[in-house]
């Protein structure tokens, strides 16, 4: 086992350890297909929390999003994104001539899956806030890759605004069946099916 | 039955093993050989349950005899990681703030580790007052300093219960092992098991009781199932069950039968005490179907215990007067 496997799995340990990171699927089974998991964002924790919660065979082939700015600042935060998660690395100053997607595009040209939190920010409690349209961009450019909607719950109980330190609570994360782009769907609507297939997992109980 | 008692420990131990993993292995096989029948749906989730309760029999059981030959500071570690994963539990299903953050990492990080570090080191002395005493005032002060005054008493109140049943209650149980009876060196594992067993039959014989009984609930909006008598058929049986074990115990038979009567009790009635208090969030039990969080349900099977445990262990104390 090479040292970023490791770190990778004493990760991911940790973090079930304090939340449960517990993965419930409903509508898709967990399975090696190329697919762009999307996503409420509450929390720094949520991508370690969702990484956590994919089976592990799943972990391995989907990748995080990170602003290259700040996850390449400091050695260690390049060396985890880099190593451990894989992240594509994205710029957050906008130039007129690079398309911010492109890293994206290009991920995903290369087969593999993404985690992406579309409000573009962190929310807080109530509704997820309206979608960046990065999210249809992909959908439009990518249209056989699965598009899976996730909720991720209880998981600004664990780290409030401003806290470090995680509080042992138990989280899940609920996915749900893939959404597709139908033929001449606007781009707003698309964006507001998506975000309600997100809020619509907070109530799923069975 | 006295015959057994003038066994070597090493001998005893190994009765024990043959006991517990012989029926486990027969229950198991029963379950199996059912389970090539055709049956109906309800059935079939009957024996979903049973399954799941059988498999975390066998779970419990394995790590319990890991922990024993390990001797007991593992033991104690064991019960200590139990105690993390019952509180996690617990505090999941309670409706926690912001100000209660620091609240929590104190019960988790410096409170529930420094209680197993004092029942390792046996400080039988610090250990009973630790969270009673110290803690009872150091939570309300860390919560009070997060500056929210709104439900104040009812969160404060909320983590010091979650302490006191998950990391008190459950301390108390490995704190067994390292008491010093007369007559009983080395013998302290036999205690825990003991009780953990009797705390068990208690609940499992109050649950077929319920089932066949039908009788009126003492209780409807806290239990539908819990009424006396079936509460007392299942402390009637963890006392025939802890007669019968009398040889693995510092007691004498009928000690014995008393200290199964006041443990299989204390543990069904504190099972009850937490109904009220998953009524009270809303939830029928803390894991399966109706969590939200996805709890493994592992705070349902362990309170029984954390409620016998105190009471069962200051008995015996009180009973040798150590």
């Amino acid at each position: 086992m090479t040292l970023p496997e490791a770190g990778g799995l004493l990760l991911a340990t940790i973090a079930r350890l304090i939340t449960g990171a517990q993965g419930h699927w409903y509508g898709a089974p967990p399975k090696a297909e190329q697919r762009i998991y999307f996503a409420n964002h509450q929390s720094h924790f949520d991508w370690v929390l969702i990484w956590a919660a994919l089976p592990r065979d799943l972990r391995a082939i989907t990748r995080p999003i990170a602003a290259r700015d700040y996850w390449t600042s400091s050695k260690l935060k390049h060396w985890i994104t880099r190593e451990i998660f894989n992240a594509v690395y994205v710029s957050r100053q906008r130039t007129d001539d690079e398309d911010p997607l492109e890293p994206l595009m290009e991920a995903l040209r290369h087969g593999d899956s993404l985690v992406i939190f579309p409000e573009g920010t962190r929310g807080n409690k109530g509704d997820p806030a309206a979608f960046k349209a990065g999210l249809y961009h992909l959908a439009e450019a990518f249209p056989d890759v699965q598009l899976i909607p996730a909720w991720i719950d209880n998981v600004q109980r664990v780290m409030p605004k401003g806290e470090v330190v995680p509080v042992p609570i138990l989280c899940s994360v609920t996915f749900g069946a893939p959404l597709t782009l139908q033929p001449a769907e606007d781009k707003r609507a698309f964006l507001e099916r998506a975000r309600q297939a997100v809020i619509a997992l907070r109530s799923v109980r069975t | 039955m006295g015959a057994l008692r003038n066994l070597s420990v090493s001998q005893q131990i190994g009765l024990l093993f043959v006991a517990l993993f012989g029926v486990l292995v027969i229950v198991t096989a029963i379950a199996f050989s059912r389970t090539l029948r055709d049956r109906t749906d309800e059935q079939l989730l009957a024996h979903e349950q049973f399954k799941r309760d059988l498999r975390a029999i066998w779970i419990g059981a394995v790590l319990f005899w890991v922990a024993w030959i390990a001797g007991g500071i593992v033991s104690t570690l064991l019960f200590g990681v139990v105690s993390f994963l019952a509180l996690r539990e617990f505090v999941t299903l309670t409706h926690t703030v912001r100000g209660d953050h620091r609240s929590l990492l104190l019960a988790f990080f410096a409170v529930l580790p420094l209680q197993y570090v004092i029942v390792a080191t046996e400080h039988f002395d610090v250990f009973t007052v630790f969270i009673p005493v110290y803690v009872f005032l150091a939570i309300p002060v860390i919560s009070a300093l997060g500056n929210d005054p709104k439900r104040f008493l009812e969160r404060t109140a909320k983590i010091q219960w979650g302490i006191m049943v998950c990391v008190y209650g459950m301390s108390h149980a490995p704190a067994l092992l390292l008491l010093d009876l007369p007559d009983y060196r080395d013998r302290g594992a036999f205690l825990v098991l003991y009780l953990v067993l009797v705390v068990a039959v208690a609940q499992i014989a109050q649950e077929s009781a319920t089932r066949r009984l039908r009788r009126r609930p003492a209780a409807r909006a806290i239990s539908r199932s819990f009424s006396w008598r079936a509460w007392g058929l299942g402390v009637l049986a963890a006392g025939f069950v802890g007669t019968a074990l009398y040889w693995a115990t510092p007691f004498k038979p009928i000690p014995a039968l008393v200290a199964a009567l006041v443990a299989g009790g204390s543990g069904t009635l504190g099972e009850f005490v937490m109904k009220g208090i998953k009524r009270d969030a809303g939830v029928r039990s803390w894991g399966g179907k109706a969590s939200v969080t996805g709890a493994v349900g592992l705070l349902d099977r362990v309170a029984p215990l954390c409620f016998a445990a105190p009471v069962f262990f200051h008995s015996v104390r009180w009973y040798f007067g150590l």
